[in-house]
């Protein structure tokens, strides 16, 4: 600051000062646009009695072998897939380095045969199909989502087609043998 | 200028108070009336005041169907219906509302295309060109949100499946996605913002049209020679010329608008759409609005998902810095006879991505529209910058009033273009 240092009413301001106060007028006007401005776009992000609709409980005991069901958690569907033992083999036998997304089946699951995943396709949020038996199951005995065409398999992984990520697990724990609590 | 009333040349009193102290009339008339426009427009030059009725019709049918529209998930649906069924003229103000939108991007095509074959985009009218991108831009914001709004099987899974492009982006993809939503799917919050945008962005559209015509009444009209009007002889008053040949294809715009609303007011909707939305369940085959299917098409082509949006933002993206790929001086392609073969093929091609757009993402399709999805890009990208370099132009025509007026039985004399210049 060699400008601070100039005797008053010697020379005439160098510019240096100036330059000083409109930077900082500038900085605290940049904060003050900030602070203004976070309230609106911060109003626009769930609400609390949004976020407070977070977890959901589900009985697994009616559930059968083979079945899958589908809930609703946070507006969105979950599948949850009672998976018979061929199931899990089918899925632990893929190799890794053919995965898109490489992850374990044991990774996925935190009992073998109880496979629960967010049923919503990574790619751009469709529905995927395959929780009916009628359903298409597409080319790994898992999920078909038929909006752009991607196929996931027995373990919700992506093998093929555009979407870039397995289908998420959720976060969720056994609280019993046969129920589950997701979120 | 100094301070004072201005000099009103109106000779009706009224008027005159009025105009001394607020110019509008003068404006009008020196904008409207008097303002020397090219005398050789063809129907092309239509469409921008096509697109102006077509915003008013929207704004007006709009504003009288929010009276009885509750943006509430659970109401949505019932309450577009009650409009079709029990509001007096309802349906007439829905069914001109959802197919006027259809109108309008028909009109707004066609104005585009008429920009990009005679070279509207060329200096000096850059920023003219970019604002009328903006606009469209807003219209596809505005077009998708009100779609939305019926709350139907494709409003919700349209709005899904284009919410969660922004889920492609690296890190803050998620964070975007549930600030838009307002939650952790489509739901009531989605609902209602988009409702309140809705609203909102046509008047942001009428803002930037009015900057849109500020900036044609500096630069002037382009022409379809794209040659610059070199003096009065050039031009003729916008009134009555222009607002008469306006009005023409307004009268067709308004036929086909009708054929539309009266006898097939569900031809360009999804029937899916009457279903109400469900968010367990999606439709097995999900299309956008016909508007919006060229540039799914180049979403789908690519097989990686931040690929295909950043290829389908960066298709509209090109618009923008049109005006510097296209570098060659000659504006009109009426003189350009390479470049006029690429913009026909160009044109065909986005017919091409139009129809495969609207088709399964399964083959021969999706190989189809890699295909037109690389003449898209190459258009912008290779040709345009190319043929500027490589292709001789045809000679220009010395004057619009000589190339207007050789072409028939002799020249026409000076007065008959001199003589319709209003008093101002």
């Amino acid at each position: 600051m060699a400008d601070m240092a100039t005797p008053p009413g010697s020379a005439p301001d160098t510019g240096g000062r100036r330059d000083f106060l409109t930077l900082a007028t500038t900085a605290f006007t940049a904060v003050g646009v900030g602070a203004v401005v976070w309230p609106f776009i911060s109003s626009m992000n769930p609400a609390r009695d949004t976020l407070a609709l977070a977890s959901t409980e589900v009985d697994l005991a009616p559930v059968q072998l083979g079945q899958a069901v589908t809930v609703m958690w946070r507006g969105k569907p979950v599948f949850i897939r009672h998976r018979t033992p061929e199931n899990v083999a089918s899925a632990r036998a893929t190799p890794l380095t053919e995965l898109k997304d490489p992850a374990t089946d044991q990774s996925r699951v935190q009992k073998d045969e109880w496979l629960v995943l967010i049923g919503v396709c990574t790619h751009l949020g469709c529905v995927p199909l395959g929780q009916k038996p009628t359903d298409p199951h597409g080319d790994y005995d898992g999920w078909f989502c038929p909006c752009h065409g991607s196929h996931y398999d027995a373990a919700g992984r992506i093998r093929k087609g555009p979407a870039p990520l397995n289908l998420a697990v959720p976060g969720y724990t056994f609280t019993s043998d046969t129920k589950i609590r997701i979120g | 200028m100094s301070i004072g009333l201005h000099k009103s040349e109106f000779k009706n009193p009224v008027i005159r108070w009025v105009d001394s102290r607020l110019p509008l009339f003068t404006m009008m008339q020196k904008e409207y009336g008097t303002f020397p426009t090219p005398r050789n427009f063809n129907y092309f030059w239509n469409f921008g005041a096509l697109a102006m009725v077509s915003l008013m019709i929207m704004i007006l049918t709009g504003v009288f169907l929010s009276m009885n529209y509750t943006a509430h998930t659970g109401y949505a649906f019932d309450s577009v219906e009650r409009i079709m069924r029990d509001v007096n003229y309802g349906w007439l103000l829905r069914y001109v509302h959802a197919n006027g939108a259809s109108m309008f991007f028909i009109v707004v095509y066609i104005h585009i295309w008429r920009g990009m074959y005679y070279g509207s985009y060329k200096a000096p009218r850059e920023l003219l060109w970019m604002l009328g991108v903006v606009i469209f831009l807003l219209m596809m914001a505005t077009a998708f949100m009100g779609y939305v709004l019926p709350w139907g099987q494709m409003s919700f899974w349209g709005a899904t499946v284009i919410t969660n492009l922004f889920s492609a982006f690296p890190v803050v993809g998620s964070h975007i996605v549930t600030w838009l939503w307002g939650g952790f799917s489509v739901d009531n919050p989605t609902l209602n913002r988009f409702f309140s945008l809705h609203y909102l962005l046509p008047f942001v559209i009428a803002g930037v049209v009015f900057l849109h015509i500020a900036a044609l009444h500096i630069t002037g009209s382009n022409n379809p020679l794209g040659i610059d009007p070199k003096g009065p002889q050039d031009t003729i008053p916008f009134h009555p010329y222009y607002t008469s040949k306006d009005s023409v294809g307004l009268v067709v715009y308004f036929i086909v608008f009708a054929i539309l609303v009266f006898f097939m007011p569900n031809y360009l909707g999804h029937p899916d759409n009457y279903i109400p939305a469900n968010p367990m369940v999606t439709p097995t085959h999900i299309v956008p609005e016909w508007y919006f299917l060229p540039y799914y098409a180049i979403l789908r082509a690519v097989p990686d998902k931040l690929g295909g949006v950043l290829l389908m933002f960066g298709s509209i993206a090109l618009l923008f810095v049109l005006p510097w790929l296209d570098g060659s001086p000659v504006r009109s392609m009426r003189f350009r006879p390479l470049a006029r073969i690429a913009f026909a093929l160009f044109t065909l091609n986005f017919f091409v991505l139009l129809y495969v757009g609207g088709k399964p993402a399964e083959e021969p399709y999706v190989t189809i529209s890699r295909f037109a999805t690389a003449y898209y890009f190459a258009y912008f990208l290779v040709i345009l910058p190319l043929l500027a370099r490589l292709e001789r132009p045809l000679p220009l025509p010395e004057s619009i009033a000589r190339a207007v007026l050789g072409r028939g039985g002799g020249p026409i004399p000076m007065a008959a273009a001199a003589k319709p210049m209003e008093k101002a």
